[in-house]
């Protein structure tokens, strides 16, 4: 009996180690395949292969060289970046508000703004050009600054609306009986206390800035005011029998590393983040 | 939830400061919320009134301002031939447009359906403790965090007919006997679209679903030893009912970004009619082939269908709008 129970307990055992290497197998593989093919070059790159045989840069060297690609890149910092700062500042204020303050409305405003983060873009697609055109920002990057506010302004109030209606009264209380007004108990006492909210909210923001693909595509029209999803989408050869493959994965290593950096760099704190406000990156 | 919304403020008697101190705060509230709604009616409310105006008039790319008003001649429009037969327009008389519903609906089915059951298993598996848990979290995160047009590029090589690593595998393996042109072949391009989403999004139902797991408090399970209830008993009896609740969040949460699916399958599979989807096929029209009010007809249908779910979204997450006390 002892015996077979062991067996059986091994079997177990054997099995969920199994499964555990194949879902991490299937995790890693595509994105170590792309840096395998990054690393190719010549005729190598037809030749399938499942471990490195020979290292050259020669793709990575070209993507940096020729085409708008490093002005992509700097425009894709420039967007996602100016959309969080802007996003979170907005953002601060208005949670506040939601969290601590009860008044007429909260509740309908509160939805409205869920709302808003479920909106497919299509829906707005139109009419932005339209504003974005009256504004005279198309084909420049205020104009991705400007729509990708429908999508992290929802995201931030939100998750740090849930942050802040956690934050415990007491503190709030102490600061109002010394006569703090609403505007100092932000800055002086909850700032200090929201640094990881910021981080993870504005991280979070700022990876679904930098993947925007339907509104990159739509309002900018030149290599040059392009970011690198659409950049990455519209690489291609003269056919498509020409596509050129190495060059391709070379520069979806290169925006994909340093997000899969911060990611794991602040893992915890994004899976918080994400199952708080339940956003698909 | 409205109800909460209409709750008297203050419903105990409150002494006179104190409510002189809640005023000003509730005037302090006021103006820290009007920017962000500023900001939200000039890029969300303007611009969705306005794609919808768009649906019932003939606008087009180049003359957005001098559109005529046409009703519901978009949507569908008829006209009675002299023979006596009636002729349908418009979008919902539309064969292409059924189609990328179609495509839609069934992309949204089944990409949602596979990524709740391998998003529950990866759960489960995060949820014991073993040796390795953090790497294995930490491999999850990858496909999440790769921006999406990456991986269509990535699985897009991956998956070519002629150099491709799958095609390779499959042959070695025997699983496939010839070569499969996967994303241009009309037959397999949806699948190819579906394992590349699945891949991509399977992590973040695995992460919402562990969350609700790990609120399950670990004595009844315990308790279930004790009574010598079988795991898999239990996981139908115990778990699942459980976590239903994190799980239906989830996924209407994913039922809605599937329905608006746009740039894996603009990437991945570019004109196929059997991948088309409703948001592809309304950019196209507005941007590409200058059918401005059709394109805007059709996302604004699109926006109806999400609308519907998005309700149903929020009556069946019963999610929170109290806030704290005050």
């Amino acid at each position: 009996m002892g015996a077979t129970f062991d067996y059986w307990k091994l079997t177990k055992t054997v099995l969920f180690y199994a499964l555990v290497l194949v879902i991490v197998v299937v995790s890693v593989f595509p994105f170590y395949y792309a840096i395998l093919t990054s690393l190719k070059s010549g005729t190598d790159l037809f030749r399938v292969t499942y471990w490195p045989t020979s290292i050259s840069f020669d793709n990575f060297r070209q993507v940096f060289s020729q085409g708008a690609f490093p002005r992509n890149l700097l425009n894709s910092v420039f967007v996602a970046s100016v959309t969080v700062i802007l996003a979170l500042f907005l953002a601060v204020t208005a949670s506040f508000a939601l969290s601590r303050v009860r008044f007429r409305g909260r509740g309908l405003l509160l939805m409205t703004i869920l709302a808003v983060s479920m909106f497919p873009q299509i829906a707005v697609l139109a009419g932005l050009f339209e504003v974005i055109r009256f504004l005279g920002i198309y084909n420049t990057p205020w104009a991705l600054i400007f729509a990708y506010t429908i999508f992290t302004l929802p995201f931030t109030v939100w998750v740090l609306t849930t942050f802040m209606r956690d934050l415990p009264v007491e503190i709030e209380e102490a600061a109002i009986v010394d006569g703090a007004t609403p505007w100092v108990i932000i800055t002086q006492v909850f700032m200090p206390l929201m640094w990881p909210a910021l981080v993870t909210t504005g991280l979070l923001a700022f990876i679904a800035a930098w993947n925007e693909f339907l509104f990159a595509l739509t309002f900018t029209v030149s290599n040059e005011t392009r970011t690198v999803p659409v950049a990455i989408a519209l690489l291609s050869g003269g056919s498509q029998y020409e596509i050129p493959w190495g060059i391709i994965m070379a520069a979806s290593v290169v925006v994909t590393v340093p997000l899969v950096a911060l990611v794991l760099v602040f893992q915890r704190k994004i899976v918080s983040g994400l199952t708080a406000g339940g956003v698909k990156g | 939830m409205a109800t909460d919304a209409m709750a008297p403020v203050g419903t105990a008697a409150t002494p006179k400061i104190r409510s002189e101190l809640m005023l000003q705060r509730v005037r302090a509230a006021r103006w820290f919320l009007v920017p962000m709604m500023i900001a939200l009616a000039i890029v969300a409310g303007w611009p969705l009134t306005r794609s919808i105006w768009f649906s019932f008039t003939d606008a087009t790319l180049n003359d957005l301002y001098g559109a005529e008003w046409v009703g519901f001649g978009n949507y569908l429009r008829w006209q009675v031939l002299e023979s006596g037969t009636v002729r349908y327009r418009g979008v919902l008389a539309d064969p292409d447009w059924w189609n990328a519903v179609w495509n839609t609906v069934r992309f949204a089915f089944w990409s949602v359906l596979w990524e709740t059951v391998l998003g529950m298993i990866v759960a489960l598996v995060l949820n014991a403790e073993f040796r390795g848990r953090g790497i294995v979290r930490a491999a999850i995160l990858i496909p999440w965090a790769i921006p999406t047009i990456v991986s269509a590029r990535m699985w897009g090589w991956m998956l070519n007919d002629q150099f491709g690593i799958i095609n390779d595998l499959g042959m070695k393996l025997g699983l496939l006997s010839a070569p499969v042109a996967w994303t241009a072949s009309a037959d397999t391009a949806m699948t190819a679209v579906l394992i590349v989403d699945i891949w991509k999004t399977t992590p973040f139902m695995a992460l919402l679903i562990l969350a609700g797991l790990q609120m399950i408090p670990k004595d009844i399970y315990e308790a279930a030893d004790i009574d010598g209830v079988h795991p898999v008993k239990q996981f139908f009896r115990i778990t699942l009912p459980l976590v239903r609740p994190a799980l239906m969040v989830a996924i209407i949460f994913r039922v809605l970004d599937a329905l608006r699916i746009f740039d894996l399958i603009y990437v991945l599979t570019p004109n196929s009619r059997s991948t088309k989807t409703m948001s592809v096929l309304a950019q196209e029209n507005l941007f590409q082939f200058n059918n401005f009010a059709e394109g805007s007809t059709q996302s604004t249908l699109l926006f109806l269908l999400i609308a519907i779910f998005t309700i149903l979204y929020i009556w069946i997450g019963k999610v929170n709008f109290e806030g704290g006390d005050r």
